[in-house]
């Protein structure tokens, strides 16, 4: 991997280590400027970890990290001085009003107070928060407590913002009018690091990189990630079926021949079956059972199903040498 | 370009909105010392006077009755009752109406004429022992008053040795004088420690805290921002108790005002610190506040704020010169009481100035390990 000019964060082989636990084992990835990176993994993995690495909160045991073209051992000022930053409980003073908490920001970034207004008055006019400045930030609900903490993030206008589970615990209608936000400041040449557990959010990402104790077992596209080869292996394919008796199917096609793994996703079975096992076969081969099958389609694998699939094959790997 | 005090202005500016915002913390904060003055300077008196004193006069004539009102002119003795024999007498101790009963026996008088050693038993209840040992100081001093004016009453000679006691800073022994200026020790430590404490932990309640450190503020601008505000309020409340102890309760003050204020900076400076070394360990208000009473009882008690740190045991001793509230009530006694000056007083100042530095270093460093990098 090596560092392009266009790279917002570079990072090379980071490791972690507290006391003998390895938080952050190894990891490198590149975002490009512009672009909308996913950081996803399971609580625990290390995702916050690698956030205060890449803003010079903590020390690097081992590896390079620059943020945009800053080293971040070296010069972890700077790098905060021009990066935004957004924590998942939109970290603002319920007891301060909304133009009081975009003023605080602003003076912490230094912005002269011609330069504060001009910024408070465009960002008031993109997130909407117009009508509320004077109002206190307790009583803004969720989704605007969550402009309002974006916008006290991008008021220095940083080049990279990093959100820490920016949606978590608002409702639906806000969390689709903040992604609308990140796709048009992206247009802009803003470069987003989000970390989420939902996978929707996931698929709109321009790219995804998923950490699973400490080591990334996945980077890439999400188009890419679908066709990894430990996903959809060589002479397979991904099917849906669905049917009303979903768990005694799931048990049923578990024992067929040529069926290599099987989940339920809600009224459905998602499975991965070899390029010989035909599909009229199978139907036919539940209905001896007495399962009805509604439908039964190939089906491109979600992230979600990348996902699964790389943390299980990830955790036999590491158990393998064990046994 | 690398200001180590980037943020301080912000954060001051935030601070402040937090105070006015929150008017009745602030509000409470002041005015909690003030009744705590009022209850320490009108109701507690250290002197002990009038104590209720039973009388079993067994003997009655002309000498026992002068012993007598020898006793109740030292404004220590109230006699309220009096007995006619020795079970009455106990009684009234054990029943706890009296806390000293005097039993002047029958042949007082007698053996008072015939130049014999006349006795006369006096009991005192020893449940609270300052009331005890004023009672047996004073019977004990009239005693041998009276046998000294017996004794050369006969020779027409002076007393050979006359104490002349002069008390010199708080002639009239006047609680107030003495507990108010200990006092201004505990209050402030109140609203430095607690307040800081609470702010800091309040950010880490909500999780500001955290984004904070992501932002271009340096450690000691956010401390700073943090404490200047609260040093200000800490002097606001000095002044306030000062201009109350002066005017409402007439304590003087013998030593300069000016440098008592000088002083109470290192002081300030020790109990903020200690605040950011409170906040660093608590994470929620609860617990700031448990830790901060673990502060303030040795400040209350191992000071010489209320009990006189000489009578200490050994231990205790020794564990008060680690309590900063010593050094400061040495300092406010010394300024207001005594008049002290600088070099009386520049090595108090001296010991706070390290605690506080110490103090302060120890919180960084614990901050910088358990909550930025936790």
């Amino acid at each position: 991997m090596s560092d392009t000019p266009q790279a917002a964060i570079a990072a090379q082989n980071l490791v972690r280590r507290f006391g003998h636990f390895t938080a952050v084992n190894d990891v490198s990835f590149q975002v490009q400027k512009g672009e909308i990176f996913g950081f996803l993994g399971p609580n625990g993995s290390g995702k916050t970890t690698v956030i205060k690495m890449l803003t010079g909160l903590l020390p690097l045991s081992g590896g390079e990290a620059s943020v945009l073209s800053l080293d971040v051992r070296k010069d972890p000022e700077s790098v905060r001085e021009n990066i935004g930053y957004m924590s998942q409980n939109f970290s603002l003073y319920s007891d301060l009003t909304v133009t009081e908490n975009l003023t605080f920001y602003g003076r912490i970034y230094g912005l002269s107070s011609d330069r504060l207004r001009k910024r408070m008055d465009e960002i008031a006019q993109l997130n909407g928060l117009g009508p509320y400045m004077n109002r206190l930030s307790a009583q803004l609900s969720g989704g605007w407590k969550q402009r309002l903490a974006l916008g006290c993030a991008m008021l220095h206008e940083p080049k990279l913002i990093f959100l820490d589970e920016p949606t978590a615990g608002i409702d639906p209608v806000a969390r689709r009018q903040l992604w609308d936000l990140l796709f048009e400041l992206s247009a802009h040449g803003i470069t987003f690091f989000v970390t989420t557990h939902y996978m929707d959010e996931a698929e709109r990402c321009n790219h995804v990189a998923y950490i699973y104790f400490g080591k990334i077992i996945a980077d890439g596209t999400p188009e890419t990630l679908r066709e990894l080869p430990e996903v959809r292996p060589e002479g397979t394919y991904r099917v849906e079926i669905t049917t009303p008796q979903v768990t005694r199917a799931l048990r049923i096609v578990r024992t067929v021949a040529g069926i290599r793994s099987a989940t339920i996703f809600g009224q459905a079975i998602h499975a991965l079956i070899n390029d010989d096992l035909e599909l009229e076969h199978l139907r036919e081969l539940l209905l001896k059972q007495g399962i009805v099958v509604a439908e039964i389609r190939p089906l491109a694998p979600s992230l979600e199903d990348v996902f699964v699939e790389l943390t299980y094959r990830h955790q036999t790997q590491s158990e393998a040498p064990r046994a | 370009m690398l200001n180590p005090f980037r943020g301080f202005s912000a954060v001051f500016y935030k601070e402040a909105l937090h105070i006015r915002r929150d008017f009745a913390t602030l509000f409470f904060s002041l005015i909690i010392p003030l009744m705590q003055m009022f209850l320490l300077g009108f109701a507690i008196d250290t002197n002990i006077r009038q104590i209720n004193t039973v009388v079993y006069d067994a003997d009655g004539r002309r000498e026992s009755r002068e012993l007598l009102d020898r006793l109740r002119n030292s404004d220590t003795f109230h006699l309220v009752r009096f007995v006619e024999n020795d079970h009455d007498l106990t009684d009234a101790i054990v029943s706890g109406k009296c806390r000293v009963g005097i039993k002047i026996p029958v042949d007082y008088s007698d053996r008072l004429l015939h130049q014999m050693s006349a006795q006369v038993l006096v009991l005192i209840d020893g449940s609270d022992s300052s009331v005890a040992g004023q009672a047996i100081n004073v019977t004990t001093a009239i005693g041998l008053d009276e046998s000294l004016r017996r004794v050369l009453a006969n020779s027409n000679a002076p007393f050979a040795v006359d104490m002349r006691p002069k008390i010199l800073f708080n002639p009239d022994s006047r609680s107030p004088n003495f507990f108010l200026p200990g006092l201004t020790a505990v209050l402030l430590l109140n609203v430095t420690t607690f307040l800081t404490a609470f702010s800091v932990v309040r950010e880490k309640e909500r999780g500001t805290l955290e984004q904070l450190f992501v932002t271009p503020v340096r450690p000691m601008g956010l401390l700073l921002g943090k404490l200047l505000p609260y040093l200000i309020i800490g002097f606001f409340e000095l002044g306030m108790i000062l201009s109350f102890m002066r005017f409402v309760f007439q304590v003087p003050i013998h030593g300069n005002v000016f440098l008592l204020a000088v002083l109470s900076l290192p002081y300030i400076f020790v109990s903020l610190s200690m605040g950011i070394l409170i906040s660093s360990k608590a994470n929620s208000q609860a617990e700031a506040m448990q830790l901060a009473f673990l502060t303030i009882l040795p400040s209350i008690f191992f000071s010489g704020y209320i009990f006189p740190r000489e009578t200490m045991p050994k231990f205790f001793f020794i564990l008060s010169y680690f309590v900063p509230a010593t050094y400061f009530i040495d300092i406010t006694r010394g300024i207001i009481l005594r008049g002290a000056t600088w070099e009386h007083l520049w090595g108090d100042a001296v010991v706070l100035f390290c605690m506080g530095t110490l103090l302060l270093v120890i919180a960084a460093r614990r901050f910088q390990n358990k909550v930025i990098m936790a």
